[in-house]
């Protein structure tokens, strides 16, 4: 820690004069140059504010850093112990306080509600699922995984062309889909495998955009660019439209008038025990063999098969898991959507869940539910600010990689009381 | 079937592109003995290792393991090359496929042979206690049901593999480290977690690779008392690279010689003590200089 005292605003001007030079080559052709047609038009006006808003902001900072209150702020932010640690055998998480009030809660949103509050929550949810899934294949089994929104698209997909093809409804595609996607999960894992790192990501971006394309491609049967409906779930064969093809609507069973939010609020329900389900498998695993052999073979595969454990069956049933939390996701997507078309499915999205997985910190699974809220409900919060979505998206990443490399949430293991030890 | 030798090792031959790192070497190990395989630097002790315990894939000889009731082709359940005969032979090919797609070190393992590494490889960022949980992954209740749904045979599995966890801590002195992540051990304990670990596979044989490296001389005593146990109280036999001599002699019944991947020379410590091949090659590693014998 640096011992000296005072404030030294020389330096802090020299700083700002710096950070107003860099803001002046950076900004200066995107803001100062304002295209007219073929013409242009210098505007220095513009220019000047970016510029000065700069420098103030770097010489404030660079105040603050020189203040007491500053450097022990730095300090704390400079010692990297936020790794992993293990809690004491006794130890009681404050999770069983927290998690009754969070399910309460959770219960009561969609009565409490906007129609639109709602849609931004089921999204978030959606969000939650995809990085649960994602979370069990880069997060535990350290496998780098670029193409994940595939198995969410083949969830989607499958819905839609379900119901149009076979006329299976949201209830049995639930399950189906899961399977569909872990089968794919397999039949993409079982050649790749045992490749590792850079290549497996590599192999895995590409098939990622094979679905995508495929999807786009096979119009005969997915109608392309062009999608395809998918339907909503029903309440034991109750619809919810305004209209119904068979039977009578939910509504007029009830004797209720007609309201669109009603079928958000039952998606966002159904949805909701969903993502508990899975926060409970999910935590289940990671105190099972399976996901300590996940997270072993994470940490180093050779000594995982000198003791007998088979990596590529371990990283295919990480695989495979993962992809069919995915998969899972994407029927809900398509049930809240109501149409499903490729366009939803790009890379972004597969770079979208792995900033979940890494802000949230690898392997940790609350902090995935709080990143997924993140970065899915802030950008619908900040309408106004649509244009900067993918810059603040990278600041954002840029600020935590600095502050919190490991992570929102630190990843913490169970300890366990020491016993009288025994052989059979 | 040999029940006398526990491990068989026959013409072992293992190039890496024109590096001969083993020509030809060929030993044998006795069930329940203690033994040592030395040499000087680089002279294919750890190729020998990874070629046992499968993790490279010997380029001629044999390897026979006779555990578990069995013997088992190291060689073999890596997964071989399709031969003409296995074209007209179809249980042959079936095997083969077998291996090819589900083969591999874990096989060897599961066999009946654990390993320790020379750069101790543990699971660092997980505690002392689960590193030894995962070495039980073949002997625990797998099943994801009754994981899930915690069921009591699930339970008892579990507290069983606690249980045989914190035996092999007391035997190595780590119980009071258990809920340590491993990665913040010392080297020594590192080193003795490492053993601790591979005995939690219940193997036959234990091939230690320099556990006494970076010891003090107490610690290398504690060691050698360990290495006992695991043979009079485990029926289990120990195969180790050793550069430290006093311990080798000290421990070992039989020693094998390695140099510039060929064995010069195998026998009891006292054998070895005064044979001149080897007297030779380590004087001649010692001193950088060329001894033709
Ligand atoms: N994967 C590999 N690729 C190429 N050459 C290798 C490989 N592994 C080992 N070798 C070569 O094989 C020879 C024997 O190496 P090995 O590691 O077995 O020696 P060692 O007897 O264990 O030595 P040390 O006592 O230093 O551990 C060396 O010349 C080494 O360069
Ligand atoms: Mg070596």
């Amino acid at each position: 820690m640096n011992q000296q005292t005072g404030v030294n605003f020389g330096a802090s001007i020299k700083d700002a004069v710096i950070a107003g030079l860099l803001a002046l080559i950076v900004f200066g052709p995107i803001v100062g140059v304002l295209l007219d047609g073929y013409d242009f038009s210098a505007r220095p006006g513009d220019l000047a504010t970016i510029v000065a808003v700069v420098m103030f902001g770097r010489f404030v900072i660079s105040i603050f850093v020189q203040s007491d209150v500053g450097r022990k702020f730095l300090y704390r932010h400079a010692m990297k112990e936020d790794g992993v640690t293990v809690t004491a055998p006794d130890y009681k998480s404050k999770m069983y306080y927290i998690l009754p009030i969070v399910i309460v809660i959770g219960l009561l949103v969609p009565f409490v509600a906007t129609k639109y509050i709602l849609t931004v929550v089921i999204l978030g949810l959606i969000y939650v699922l995809l990085g649960l899934g994602l979370n069990i294949v880069v997060g535990l089994a350290g496998l780098l995984d670029l193409g994940f929104v595939g198995f969410y698209a083949i969830g989607a997909y499958g819905l839609a062309l379900g119901y149009e093809y076979l006329g299976l409804g949201f209830w049995s595609m639930l399950p189906i889909a899961a399977v569909m996607a872990a089968i794919a999960g397999a039949i993409l894992g079982f050649p790749v495998l045992r490749m590792h790192g850079d290549y497996l990501a590599i192999v895995t971006l590409g098939f990622g955009e094979i679905i995508r394309l495929v999807l786009t491609n096979w119009t005969e049967f997915t109608h392309g660019p062009n999608g395809v409906s998918a339907p909503l779930p029903t309440l034991f064969g109750l619809e919810f439209q305004r209209r119904s093809r068979e039977g009578t609507p939910f509504h007029e069973f009830f004797g209720l008038p007609f309201d669109s939010a009603y079928k958000y609020m039952f998606v966002y329900l159904i949805l909701f025990v969903v993502v508990l389900a899975v926060l409970y498998v999910k935590h289940r695993l990671t105190r099972m063999p399976i996901g300590r052999a996940w997270e072993a073979l994470r940490e180093d595969e050779i000594a995982c098969r000198s003791l007998g454990l088979n990596h590529v069956l371990v990283k295919l049933s990480a695989f495979m898991l993962g992809a069919s939390t995915g998969g899972i996701a994407g029927v809900f997507f398509a049930t809240y959507q109501g149409f499903v078309n490729p366009s939803s499915f790009t890379f972004f999205e597969s770079a979208l869940i792995l900033a979940i997985v890494v802000l949230g910190g690898m392997g940790s699974t609350l902090g995935v539910v709080i990143a997924a809220f993140v970065l899915t409900v802030m950008p619908e919060m900040l309408r106004e600010f649509a244009d900067y979505r993918v810059l603040m998206f990278g600041i954002l990443m840029v600020v935590m990689m600095i502050w919190k490399p490991r992570g929102l949430v630190r990843v913490t293991r169970k300890g366990f009381a020491t016993r009288k030890g025994a052989v059979k | 079937m040999s029940q006398e030798n526990i491990l068989e090792v026959e013409n072992l031959v293992m190039h890496f592109g024109g590096i001969k790192a083993l020509n030809d070497v060929t030993f044998n190990i006795k069930r329940g003995s203690v033994s040592a395989l030395i040499g000087p630097n680089g002279a294919g002790k750890t190729t020998v290792f990874n070629c046992l315990t499968g993790f490279y894939k010997a380029t001629g000889g044999s390897i026979l393991l006779n555990a578990g009731n069995k013997q088992t082709s190291v060689v073999k359940v890596l997964g071989e090359k399709f031969k003409g005969s296995d074209f007209i032979n179809p249980a042959a090919f079936a095997e083969r496929v077998k291996y090819k797609m589900f083969g591999g070190s874990h096989l060897v393992n599961r066999a009946g042979l654990a390993r320790t590494f020379q750069n101790i490889r543990l699971f660092k960022e997980m505690s002392v206690i689960e590193n030894l949980l995962v070495a039980q992954h073949m002997s625990v209740q797998r099943s994801m049901i009754s994981g899930i749904l915690n069921t009591a045979s699930f339970k008892n599995s579990e507290e069983a593999a606690l249980r045989k966890a914190f035996y092999w801590l007391e035997v190595v002195h780590l119980t009071e480290f258990a809920n340590r992540l491993a990665g913040e051990l010392s080297y020594g304990q590192q080193r003795r977690l490492e053993i601790a670990r591979s005995m939690c596979t219940n193997p036959e044989i234990i091939c230690l690779d320099e556990p006494a490296a970076g010891l003090n001389p107490s610690e290398t005593e504690a060691l050698a008392s360990m290495i006992r146990v695991l043979r009079d109280e485990h029926n289990t036999t120990v195969l180790l690279i050793e550069h430290d001599m006093g311990m080798v002699m000290n421990i070992s019944d039989y020693i094998v010689v390695l140099d510039h991947g060929e064995v010069i020379a195998k026998g009891g410590p006292d054998d070895i003590k005064s044979n001149p091949k080897v007297i030779a090659a380590y004087l001649g590693a010692e001193e950088g200089e060329e001894v033709s014998l």
